[in-house]
């Protein structure tokens, strides 16, 4: 595996176990990793937690927008508008049905409900949006959320 | 009147049990205990190929298949070995789809060798090889690897073993337990003392799939003794499928044709679900073997290395997931070094004799195990021999 794979599955890793598992010096995996960082190759880190057992007011909603292309900027201004929003986390530009994909949080129904009608969609360039809450979180980022299966394995066969 | 266990033949009463069996009762009133024991992928089957089972299922494919097995499995078996491994076998006639591996092993022994025949084993290895030999009533000649060769089967070690009375070899590389490997040259020399003599080499290449720097050479692939070479095979490792039973044994025409009858009148087919989950495991899971592969690279790495910071001498393995350190340099038996981890520091690793004779002052520890199960394996190892 490669750096960036083996740090997609654990980025606690250590740049000497990386350096370990990948047969690559310390100083070479530093400086690669520098490089990623820099490049926004790896645009970051962090945990990805199941909020719904940290917390219990967490509402999640995916919302389809429409938009009316800008002329000069296309859809990246108006995107932009929609994505720096704290309470947008996720955003996509989409091909089909619809033009752009923003996962929501709020504490409840009624704050992202609102907050979709009065920012999202007051939004220059918004035409429509549709919301659809989360219900419960299977997988994400690779993660499934249910317990773990543990080892099924025989401890010591033949 | 006999009781009613003399009824047994000499040659099974005669062979041991495995030895690895008395670390099952040594388990139970343990708690917290970190297998690195075990012989099989910590990963599940892929849900693709476990999907199509059900499917397969759901469609009642739950008759018996053709004694080979299904022609579709057949066909597709010899598409990836010849893609793979350049090797060229007929799926009308020279292929066999078993119970596993374990039986292609079985019906290859027993096809070939019986009473006053000899079978050379390469040691430590995998511990059917013998068990087999013995149940077929003929004689295993055992051949010590050493560490200093890496665990490479040498035409001199080789020689050394040929009698008139020699009827097979049994070659199997990638290795269980040393994680050895050999290349196309370190084979060929063998392959040309053998092409010379009646002897049929049973190749068991079920870790093909699994080799860490060079891709896996096939003993079968060299012309000269392709015809005399019984190759084993199976989906167990590759595609992480140990209790699916799957395998195949692939030879000339000829021997099949003989080896069949056993496997018809013994087993009469594998089991037909699993035969159509094959399928498509051969036909679209090439990246979940990879994406497994890798996983036990890094695993393999981490292990190694760990071992070697903690002062444990290892020899860095090529194939297989396996590794297999050398504990001379504590004093300890192989047994004792692996009771005492066990009792004392509730890590199972087997002890090198399990894996015959020829693994006293190693044990073998498995990294197809999580990274984090490795690393308090590790943690509690070094513990451990600090205190030697
Ligand atoms: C070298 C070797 N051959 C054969 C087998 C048996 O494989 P299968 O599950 O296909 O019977 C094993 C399993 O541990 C093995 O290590």
């Amino acid at each position: 595996m490669d750096i960036l794979e083996l740090l997609k599955q654990d980025a606690r890793l250590t740049p000497k176990e990386l350096a370990v598992m990948t047969g690559k010096s310390v100083e070479e995996v530093e400086k690669v990793i520098k490089q990623y960082e820099r490049d926004k190759v790896i645009a970051g880190y962090s945990a990805v937690i199941n909020w719904e057992k940290a917390r219990d007011n967490i509402v999640v909603a995916f919302i389809e927008i429409k938009v009316t292309p800008e002329r000069d900027y296309g859809f990246e201004e108006i995107a932009k508008r929609i994505y720096s929003y704290e309470q947008v986390k996720t955003c996509y530009l989409m091909s089909g049905a619809f033009d752009i994909a923003a996962v929501v949080e709020g504490s409840d129904l009624k704050e992202v409900a609102l907050f979709v009608a009065q920012k999202l969609s007051a939004i220059q360039g918004v035409t429509a949006t549709s919301t659809h809450f989360v219900l419960k979180k299977y997988k994400e980022n690779d993660l499934i959320f249910e317990e773990e299966e543990k080892d099924r394995r025989e401890a010591i066969v033949l | 009147m006999k009781k009613p266990g003399e009824f047994i033949r000499e040659e099974v009463r005669n062979t041991p049990p495995s030895g690895i069996r008395k670390y099952f009762d040594m388990l139970s009133g343990l708690s917290d205990v970190i297998s690195l024991g075990v012989g099989e992928p910590d990963f599940v089957t892929p849900w693709q190929i476990r999907e199509s089972a059900i499917y397969s299922l759901e469609k009642g494919r739950t008759h018996y298949t053709s004694n080979t097995g299904l022609l579709e499995l057949r066909q597709a078996v010899c598409n990836m070995l010849r893609k793979k491994y350049n090797l060229d076998y007929n799926p009308l006639n020279q292929i066999i789809i078993t119970v596993g591996a374990s039986e292609a092993i079985d019906i290859a022994i027993r096809s070939i060798a019986g009473p006053g025949d000899e079978v050379i084993i390469p040691e430590p290895c995998f511990v059917a090889y013998k068990g087999c030999v013995n149940f077929a009533g003929a004689t295993a000649v055992p051949l010590q690897l050493k560490e200093e060769n890496r665990f490479k089967l040498t035409v001199e070690q080789l020689k050394e073993c040929v009698t008139k009375k020699t009827k097979a070899l049994i070659l199997a590389y990638p290795n269980n337990p040393t994680g050895a490997i050999m290349t196309k040259e370190e084979l060929r020399p063998i392959a040309d003392y053998l092409s010379t003599k009646d002897i049929v080499v049973i190749s068991d290449e079920i870790y093909a799939d699994l080799t860490y720097g060079t891709k896996h050479f096939s003993f079968a692939e060299l012309e000269n003794m392709h015809d005399k070479v019984i190759y084993v095979n199976g989906f167990s490792k590759s595609y992480s499928m140990t209790g699916w039973r799957l395998g195949y044994v692939c030879a000339h025409k000829d021997i099949v044709a003989e080896m069949l009858k056993i496997h018809q009148y013994a087993i009469m087919c594998a089991p037909s679900f699993v035969q159509y989950a094959a399928i498509d495991a051969l036909e679209q899971c090439e990246a979940d073997v990879e994406r497994m592969r890798k996983q036990y690279d890094a695993r393999r790495r981490y292990i190694y290395n760990g071992l070697i910071e903690i002062g444990i001498d290892c020899f860095l393995p090529e194939g297989a997931f396996y590794v297999f350190p050398n504990i001379k340099k504590t004093g300890l038996t192989s047994e004792r070094f692996c009771d005492r981890l066990l009792m004392e520091h509730k890590v199972l690793a087997v002890p090198g004799t399990a894996f015959s004779s020829a693994g006293e002052g190693y044990f073998r520890a498995t990294y197809a195990s999580s990274l984090e199960n490795i690393k308090e394996a590790l943690k509690r190892m070094e513990r451990f021999v600090n205190t030697l």
